[in-house]
């Protein structure tokens, strides 16, 4: 197997009394989706945070490409290569798909925006990642159903070559075939090298498009597993009670 | 593979039908305030003669001049779904600085005027920071600031006192004509200028093989624009002058040009810069555009700072037409008029969605209402509340589309 693009390493992080994220490991690996499973409340969201740079974790290495890195803010991981796409879209309902997808890192020509490139590059990705669902591209966000939310969401994540993707949810709120398309993207994702976490609920959407799993349970690592040594019911297992007998664990939970 | 579905309707159809889903979407655009102008002024104009006159258009526009540039100001407070109650008394506080240096100290208008921007600046600095570090809701650090520039206004001019302005330079503003081939040759630069800009936008486009916006539908805009705005030129070089021999009265009023400058600057800001566009995000989504890596707290500040900024050159406007500042200049019902142009013009009191021609737009239908009702000789009461109401709509306009964008 080839080396984890991301590793963490007994990460803790404590909300005040909330003792949320206890030693949790995580490996994440090039052109791989992790799904990243557990319970409300397990802390699923605080530990991709931490990733993401929103949360500093109290202690823990976060290690990426194998070096040791310090990300004490969104745009230490953005630096990385690292992009995360919330549960709660972080979309600007009144500008346009380009205006959203190069939010913050907007294309200039001297000191004004260069809106014919930006469009153009928002189209060849959006082309890449075979979406056709959009009429035009100058439309704001605002007209948007939630698959195309999502959509541009993601889009937005590979405009900047980046290394590691966090999807949080991206099918929460999705009709059928509307979260079918997506699970297509985030399969996509990952075969262009990407490495992506996927956060679902959904165990049918996990062991459709996910390379390997990661359970958290009360804030521990119950196991991460690739999911060819798994059964759907272990899973389960590991959502809800921590352990399952039979799993056995990669990287370094084994 | 392509992102777009072609289609296939007439494109004059095409353009209605991506026009209507656009205000189905909640944006309306400048067609509420351009009808409204439209009707008020029609019916204006058949009460009462003395409405449609060059000399009354003319008043018009200096009238509502300083009440613009502070919604100019305001727009981009509000585009952050901020407010600003204190922007009227801190043109007055500018003003009354650049009077004191002109008048009091003999200094020169090019220095004075530059200084009380830099007041306007600070003023801004102050609440912007108040807003953004202490987290005190604008309402509230702007009502209090509201009361204490009133206060400092008050001290500047001495109590019940006005400090005359007299220097040849600020007085033109609002009180001298550009002459007649000056008038024309303006024009023909401004229209030009609009027509190149806009070709090429379109051409850039087309180099690099983007759908451009229909060109039937941007000739018909810029004709009517031109059409428009030449006619206003046209009536502006009548002779107004109620005696004519003594003296000639013609041509467009010299705060025409400033203002046109700073709705040049303000749009290039707004549209062309990324300043712009993340004064856009944080109205539209605050905490996507701090995940998006911007300095939400930096943008907060500048927009107040430059609403002040913008105050203080409305304060000049005000020293030129009143020849002076008094403790009332900037107050009584300047703020609501501004607040109620940059609504009516189209800018969204919820943040996210304004442009600078809004406050132009609104600033005039506001005019128009206060000078037409004067003409036909009702009472200030009455001239506030009617008003008030087309404010009152605007901000239902403005929240029903809202809720049309299903946002
Ligand atoms: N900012 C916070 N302050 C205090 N407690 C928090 C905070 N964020 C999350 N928590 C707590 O941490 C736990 C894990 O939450 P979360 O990471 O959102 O779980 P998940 O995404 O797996 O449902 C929950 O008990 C939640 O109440
Ligand atoms: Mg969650």
């Amino acid at each position: 197997m080839a080396q984890p693009i991301l590793s963490l390493r007994s990460i803790n992080k404590s909300f005040g009394p909330v003792h949320v994220l206890r030693d949790v490991n995580l490996d994440v690996y090039p052109g791989e989706v992790t799904a990243l499973v557990g319970d409300n409340g397990a802390g699923k969201s605080t530990l991709i945070k931490c990733i993401a740079g929103i949360y500093t974790p109290d202690s823990g290495q976060y290690l990426f490409d194998n070096n040791e890195v310090q990300v004490h803010g969104p745009r230490d991981a953005t630096a990385l290569g690292i992009e995360v796409v919330y549960q709660d879209l972080a979309l600007c309902d009144n500008l346009d798909i380009v205006h959203n997808m190069f939010l913050g890192r907007e294309q200039k020509k001297g000191m004004v925006l260069d809106e014919s490139a930006m469009e153009v590059m928002a189209r060849k990705t959006l082309d890449g990642l075979s979406v056709r669902t959009v009429k035009s591209i100058r439309q704001t966000v605002s007209s948007l159903s939630g698959g195309q939310r999502q959509t541009v969401a993601i889009a937005r994540a590979v405009l900047w070559n980046n290394k590691v993707v966090i999807l949080d949810e991206p099918t929460a709120a999705l009709g059928v075939s509307q979260t079918e398309q997506v699970l297509h993207l985030v399969r996509r994702l990952a075969d262009s090298g990407i490495g992506v976490i996927l956060i679902s609920h959904n165990l049918n959407d996990v062991f459709e498009v996910a390379d390997n799993i990661a359970a958290l349970y009360l804030g521990q690592m119950a196991a991460q597993v690739r999911k060819a040594d798994v059964t759907s019911n272990q899973v389960i297992e590991l959502i809800t009670t921590g352990k399952s007998a039979g799993v056995a664990s990669i990287g370094a939970n084994s | 593979m392509s992102t777009e579905v072609e289609v296939t309707v007439h494109p004059l159809k095409g353009a209605a039908q991506d026009y209507w889903s656009r205000i189905k979407s909640g944006d309306i655009g400048a067609l509420p305030a351009v009808l409204g102008l439209l009707v008020l002024c029609a019916v204006f104009s058949v009460m009462q003669d003395s409405f449609l006159t060059p000399g009354n258009f003319a008043n018009l526009l200096t009238q509502a001049a300083a009440v613009i540039v502070i919604a100019m100001g305001l727009v981009f407070v509000l585009l952050l779904g901020e407010i600003d109650l204190s922007a009227g008394y801190s043109s007055g506080v500018c003003g009354a600085v650049l009077v004191i240096l002109v008048t009091n100290h003999n200094f020169k208008w090019w220095i004075a005027f530059p200084i009380s921007i830099v007041v306007g600046i600070a003023l801004g600095l102050f609440i912007g920071w108040l807003v953004s570090f202490l987290g005190i809701p604008s309402f509230v650090v702007t009502l209090a600031t509201f009361l204490a520039f009133q206060g400092l206004l008050l001290l500047l001019a001495g109590e019940g006192g006005t400090i005359r302005m007299e220097d040849p330079t600020v007085l033109s503003v609002e009180n001298s004509n550009m002459n007649v081939s000056i008038s024309w040759i303006f024009y023909i630069a401004c229209g030009a200028m609009y027509v190149l800009s806009g070709l090429r936008r379109v051409y850039a486009r087309r180099k690099v093989g983007l759908k451009t916006e229909l060109m039937q539908l941007w000739v018909l805009k810029t004709v009517g624009l031109l059409g428009v705005t030449g006619i206003a030129v046209y009536a502006l070089n009548l002779e107004r002058s109620n005696n004519p021999q003594l003296v000639s009265l013609k041509g467009i009023p010299y705060v025409v040009p400033v203002i046109l400058f700073l709705l040049v600057i303000g749009t290039f800001v707004l549209n062309r810069t990324a300043f712009g566009r993340h004064l856009y995000a944080v109205g539209g989504n605050a905490e996507a555009a701090r995940r998006s890596g911007i300095n939400v707290k930096w943008v907060r500040i500048s927009a107040f700072i430059i609403c002040s900024a913008l105050s203080a050159v409305a304060g000049l406007i005000f020293a030129s037409r009143q020849n002076s500042v008094s403790p009332t200049t900037g107050g009584s019902s300047t703020l609501l008029y501004a607040v109620g142009a940059a609504v009516i013009g189209g800018t969204s009191l919820f943040g996210g969605k304004g442009k600078m021609r809004d406050a132009i737009l609104g600033g005039l239908v506001v005019a128009v209402i206060d000078n037409g009702m004067g003409l036909l000789g009702y009472a200030a009461g009455i001239k506030f509340i009617v008003t008030g109401l087309v404010l009152l709509i605007s901000a239902s306009v403005d929240a029903i589309s809202r809720k049309g964008g299903g946002s």
